[in-house]
């Protein structure tokens, strides 16, 4: 952990980028989230942590709507991204995720090369009006991904050929590619070594620059690290969101404590 | 922190991609509406292709179900028939007497020729088994309800258009108003058709029933049953519980998957070749078919039976095994009774394939003309499939309506057989 | 008659297995230990008997035909098949074993009923002789399993090798049936190599192979060149697939991705229903319905078509083939892993670009083994293309013409009487031997496709 960096970040005020407000999840007839408010901020790194089970995951893929998906999912609740109602009838889905990207827990690069999964997005959206601009975005996304110097000379080689952590990254600039506004993570290093997950880290830090970026982790050093703000989620509750370094030294409530000081979880 | 400049820029961007988006939403979601639409509109192509199937066998087979039939009053001639005689006799004759009886305008000599084609050929034979019975009817009056061959039949059943000119139709005016003086003195009757079940083939369609073709169905799966399914468990066992990793279980497996895709008329030959040419069986017997079918069903039991076993969790197995078991007590006495169930309803599929089976039986003779059921498994015989394949080269009306029938009853045995296996799935259906 | 062994073999195993049980109850009431339960000294006797006695019946049952008829053949009066034919030859023994039979045809020969007399005799010894020796055998049996009862013998090790070896012989069927396909084949094609040369038989665009009335017919022999028969397999096939493929594919794609699961579950069922269809019934829908009904189209074009076109026949195979892509294909789609799908939803594509984009292309080694097994089905089909397409080998590709296909020329050629040496019969093997090998080669290239694809995803 280092102790420097946490009390080094929490500096500037960032403008609120989405705001979830009396949250509720089910599944059929069971709810997995309850009332959960929270705002996630501009230019931050913002960790949900928590018990497995906890509901982190879920609540995250309500931020996109990924839920719609799962047939028995039903969301209630209020959730804007720049203001606007992201569950309005009047909003397509599709319009929101390219948006709000999101990067998964495990790698899944498409059965495609490297340059074909990184301009899928830019092209199903139309974001590009020749090839020329094409590339230029694919380099601008595997550059920000810190990809760029490992893929430039196998851009047309299956992204399933690469290492895990490659492949992870690939998919963080596969998500940038759309120039998105927040960036959704789901324990996005829970699959890769030490080596992978400290690159992908340093690259969430950076990412930080252009996106509101929202993590879910199970490690809460990884927390620590990465992240300025952190959500403390227990049995579908939100038990406590600030600062990251208030959380980790000086939780309010013993839940949180307890969790943090390993005695659940 | 350097946010300013790449967070204007970013802004930019965000609206470009958001502008960019919008843009191209409703063409996009235009684009998914075409697949499915292209989607629904396969899956009513094949609903339709379906209903048009059932449809038109229903709408072509219904009438087979029922079978025309005049009662007349016969007086057995003496003359004619005498007890000496028999089983000769002018039986054709009494009964030709008796429809003129019915018919006051029709002139007994010339119109006699006419007049005897209306009743089905099969009506002299049923008159004279019922007398060979009992020779005493000689000299009696009986009323004898007898069936009407099959242009006739056709005629009263509406096969027979009355509005088609008279030259295209297979029954002239006369013939018409013979017909409706008998339909109007209330002799004609359309009870349900018995004889489609209890007669064997007959040239006459009016008198063809799928007797031969239901026993030697039996026969057939019978034999089927009795070979394929325990080799087959027995190979299943073998293959999933006992056999070592090796070369050869590999071959066999690979063996087996091939055999459930080599097409039917190739087994109809290796049954020709081997069973009739090399070992001499006999040809057309349902005995020799069922052997066929069993070589074809294997495969389907195995795999079958292999997904079944796989499903009785390792659970059981370990149990037994730890109360001191023996390998083989425990796949007898605790595997296979619980993956009993799952076997049984892959067998019935197989059978019921087995059922519907026709190529193979084609090329072992199973499609002679023969008019009376099978006593055992090795007379020669039809089958169903195979009968359905013999009256649809019938030219006569009357084949082609019981070719739709008959392919009703095939269908009917087939939902059967399938309904049996989605039960037992149900009913014994576990979820460990 | 022929049930008499077989009932004996029963009451036989049911003995040993009574006298096994009895003998070693006594030595467990007398006190020792067995090493095996009581049962399975029953079992053990059980199974001794059983397995080589019913080997025996089964062996005796058919091999008697065959050297009784070399023996009825042999006792015939001299002189007599002097200068025959095998086929004629087969044609007496068959007329006296009718005659046996009590199917008295005509008046024939008096040797032909001596023959018949002789024939029924022969049987009866076979059969008495048999009985004779299945209750010899089982007696020594028996009696050799009632010796083995003792306290230390171990009944169940060997009911289990037993049980074991009954198991591999089970599983080893399977080998023996693609044997005999292979030899069947094999022999009699290589006779009909014989008579016709291969050459002629895969590169000949004449295929005329009736049977000679007159011996100056001309073309007395038959043309035996297969290719227009192959091509017209072609066509028909080609007829199905483009019917079958994209119909199916597109039901998979909808019920995979897009049906509401109400619609689903009818929607399976139904395909389950056109795919449990007998292709005979097939046959007959193509006669009655589509056939017309593509003639009248045809005529109301001002096309003439004719009563049993390639496209009739195929489009009815197309049908058939439907419901067996779709389920391949519904299968190879609901087996790319989830995260595929929901990385490409969270991009932002709409359903269906991910189905199109992303789904289809990961499932397409699947959906192409399915194909595959499709091809191999429709080359293979047999009941739709007799009754639904011609008999006469035209080289024509167009689909309107009546073609023929392998399959019907294998039927029609062997429907009827068969003699195996004449070259119209072995045609027929030439032929099945021809799809044996193409299905063979397609069936192994997609199961290896199908199951690569499996081991991708799993």
């Amino acid at each position: 952990m280092n102790d420097m960096r946490l009390t080094e970040r929490n500096m500037t005020d960032h403008k609120i980028k989405m705001q979830a407000r009396g949250v509720d999840v089910f599944y059929g007839h069971d709810q997995a989230i309850k009332n959960v408010d929270v705002d996630i901020e501009d230019n931050t790194v913002t960790a949900f942590i928590g018990p497995s089970g906890c509901g982190k995951s879920t609540f995250l893929r309500c931020l996109n709507r990924m839920n719609d998906t799962i047939d028995v999912c039903r969301v209630t609740g209020d959730i804007r991204l720049d203001d606007e109602d992201i569950y309005d009838p009047q909003v397509d889905p599709v319009q929101l995720r390219a948006k709000v990207g999101m990067v998964f827990q495990k790698p899944n690069p498409f059965p495609k090369s490297i340059y074909d999964n990184v301009a899928y997005g830019p092209k199903i959206h139309g974001l590009a009006t020749n090839k020329a601009e094409l590339d230029e975005i694919v380099e601008k996304s595997l550059r920000r991904a810190a990809i760029w110097d490992e893929a430039k000379d196998r851009l047309d080689q299956p992204g399933t050929g690469l290492s895990g952590g490659q492949q992870q990254r690939l998919c963080i600039a596969r998500a940038v590619a759309t120039n998105p506004e927040v960036l959704l993570m789901d324990e996005p290093c829970s699959a890769l070594d030490p080596i992978a997950t400290a690159q992908v880290e340093e690259l969430i830090d950076e990412l930080r620059e252009r996106f509101s970026v929202v993590i879910v982790t199970h490690s809460m050093q990884q927390a620590a690290r990465v992240s300025q703000k952190t959500a403390f989620f227990h049995l579908g509750e939100l038990v406590e969101y600030g600062e990251t370094s208030q959380i980790f030294t000086n939780p309010q409530d013993t839940r949180t404590e307890s969790y943090i000081t390993g005695r659940i979880g | 922190m350097t946010d300013i400049t790449p967070n204007d820029a970013r802004k930019a961007s965000n609206n470009a991609t958001t502008e960019a988006v919008k843009r191209s939403l409703a063409r996009r979601n235009r684009k998914q509406l075409v697949l499915q639409g292209f989607g629904i509109g396969a899956i009513v192509i094949a609903f339709t292709v379906l209903f048009i199937l059932v449809a038109s066998l229903v709408r072509t087979g219904y009438t087979a179900f029922v079978q025309t039939h005049v009662t007349l009053d016969v007086y057995i001639d003496p003359a004619e028939i005498s007890e000496e005689g028999l089983p000769r006799g002018g039986f054709r004759d009494v009964l030709t007497a008796a429809v003129l009886d019915n018919l006051p305008g029709a002139d007994p000599e010339e119109d006699a020729r006419g007049v005897r084609n209306i009743l089905s050929n099969g009506a002299q034979f049923q008159l004279r088994d019922q007398i060979v019975e009992d020779p005493s009817l000689i000299g009696q009056t009986i009323t004898l309800t007898v069936p009407l061959s099959d242009p006739f039949d056709q005629l009263n059943k509406g096969g027979v258009r009355r509005d088609t000119p008279e030259d295209q139709r297979r029954v002239d005016n006369q013939e018409m108003a013979w017909f409706d003086a008998l339909d109007e003195a209330g002799i004609i009757s359309t009870p349900f058709n018995i004889g489609l079940f209890t007669n064997a083939d007959s040239r006459f369609p009016e008198l063809a029933g799928l007797k031969g073709a239901l026993v030697g169905s039996f026969w057939a799966l019978l034999t089927c049953f009795l070979i394929a399914f325990p080799i087959g468990i027995g190979a299943a066992i073998y293959l999933e519980e006992f056999a070592p990793k090796n070369r050869l279980s590999d071959f066999i497996e690979v063996n087996i998957n091939n055999l459930a895709a080599v097409p039917s008329v190739v087994f109809g030959l290796l049954a020709l070749a081997v069973f009739i040419g090399w070992f001499g069986l006999p040809r057309s017997a349902p005995f020799v078919g069922g052997l066929t079918l069993a070589l074809m069903t294997m495969p389907t039991i195995i795999i079958a039976t292999r997904a079944a076993l796989k499903a009785v969790p390792p659970s059981i197995r370990e149990a037994a095994l730890g109360v001191g078991a023996s390998k083989h007590q425990v796949v007898f006495q605790h595997v296979l009774p619980l993956a009993m169930p799952g076997i049984l309803t892959g067998t019935i599929i197989g059978l019921a394939q087995a059922l519907g089976e026709t190529a193979p039986l084609l090329l072992i003779g199973m499609n002679a003309f023969i008019t009376s059921a099978p006593t055992s498994p090795f007379d020669a015989a039809t089958a169903l499939p195979t009968q359905i394949f013999i009256w649809a080269d019938s030219p006569e009306r009357g084949f082609t309506s019981r070719t739709s029938a008959a392919i009703l009853v095939l269908l009917g045995f087939l939902v059967m057989m399938n309904g049996i296996a989605i039960y037992l799935r149900n009913k014994f259906e576990r979820r460990w | 008659m022929t049930l008499a062994p077989f009932v004996i073999l029963l009451l036989a195993a049911l003995v040993g297995y009574a006298i096994n049980l009895r003998a070693a109850r006594a030595i467990r009431y007398g006190g020792s230990r067995l090493h095996s339960l009581q049962g399975f000294h029953g079992l053990f006797s059980l199974l001794l008997v059983i397995v080589p006695v019913l080997t025996l019946i089964l062996v005796w049952l058919a091999v008697e035909g065959g050297i009784i008829n070399r023996i009825l053949l042999s006792s015939l009066p001299d002189g007599v098949l002097d200068g025959l034919g095998s086929g004629a030859i087969q044609l007496i023994g068959a007329e006296i074993r009718s005659i046996a039979g009590g199917r008295v045809f005509g008046t024939p020969e008096d040797w032909k009923l001596e023959a018949a007399e002789r024939l029924i005799t022969y049987r009866e010894i076979s059969s008495w002789l048999l009985v004779g020796v299945v209750g010899a055998v089982s007696l020594g049996l028996i009696y050799f399993a009632r010796s083995r009862v003792a306290a230390e013998f171990r009944a169940r090790q060997r009911v289990e090798t037993i049980t074991l070896g009954l198991m591999v012989f089970c599983a080893v069927v399977a080998i023996f049936t693609t044997i005999g396909i292979i030899a069947a084949l094999t022999f009699e094609t290589i006779k009909f190599f014989q008579l016709v040369p291969i050459t002629e038989f895969l590169f000949g665009t004449n295929w005329e192979p009736q049977i000679p009335i007159r011996e100056d017919q001309i073309a007395a022999e038959g043309a035996f060149g297969a290719v227009p028969v192959f091509l017209g397999t072609i066509v028909i096939a080609t007829v199905a697939l483009f019917i079958a493929v994209p119909i199916g594919l597109l039901t998979a794609i909808y019920l995979n991705e897009f049906a509401p699961g109400r619609l689903r579950k009818i929607v399976k069922p139904v395909l389950e229903i056109l795919a449990g269809v007998p292709t005979v019934v097939y046959g007959f829908f193509a006669i009655l319905v589509v056939a017309p009904a593509l003639r009248q189209f045809g005529e109301s074009l001002g096309l003439d078509v004719a009563s049993n076109t390639a496209l009739a026949a195929g489009g009815v195979m197309g049908i058939m083939l439907i419901p067996f892509i779709s389920s391949f294909a519904d299968d190879a789609l609901s087996a790319v892993p989830r995260s595929l799908r929901d990385g490409a939803l969270a991009l932002g594509a709409t359903r269906g670009e991910m189905m199109l984009n992303v789904l289809f292309p990961a499932a397409i080694p699947g959906i192409v083994g399915g194909v595959l097994l499709a091809v191999s089905r429709a080359i293979g089909e047999t009941m739709i293309v007799v009754m639904a397409a011609g008999l006469i080998a035209k080289m024509t590709i167009n689909p309107l013409d009546s073609v023929t296909a392998v399959t019907v020329q294998i039927v029609t050629l062997l429907i009827g009487d068969t003699a195996f040496d004449n070259p119209k019969t072995l045609a027929a093997f030439a032929l099945g031997m021809m799809l044996f090998i193409a299905t063979l080669v397609i069936n192994v290239f997609a199961l290896r496709i199908v199951r690569k694809y499996r081991e991708i995803y799993d």
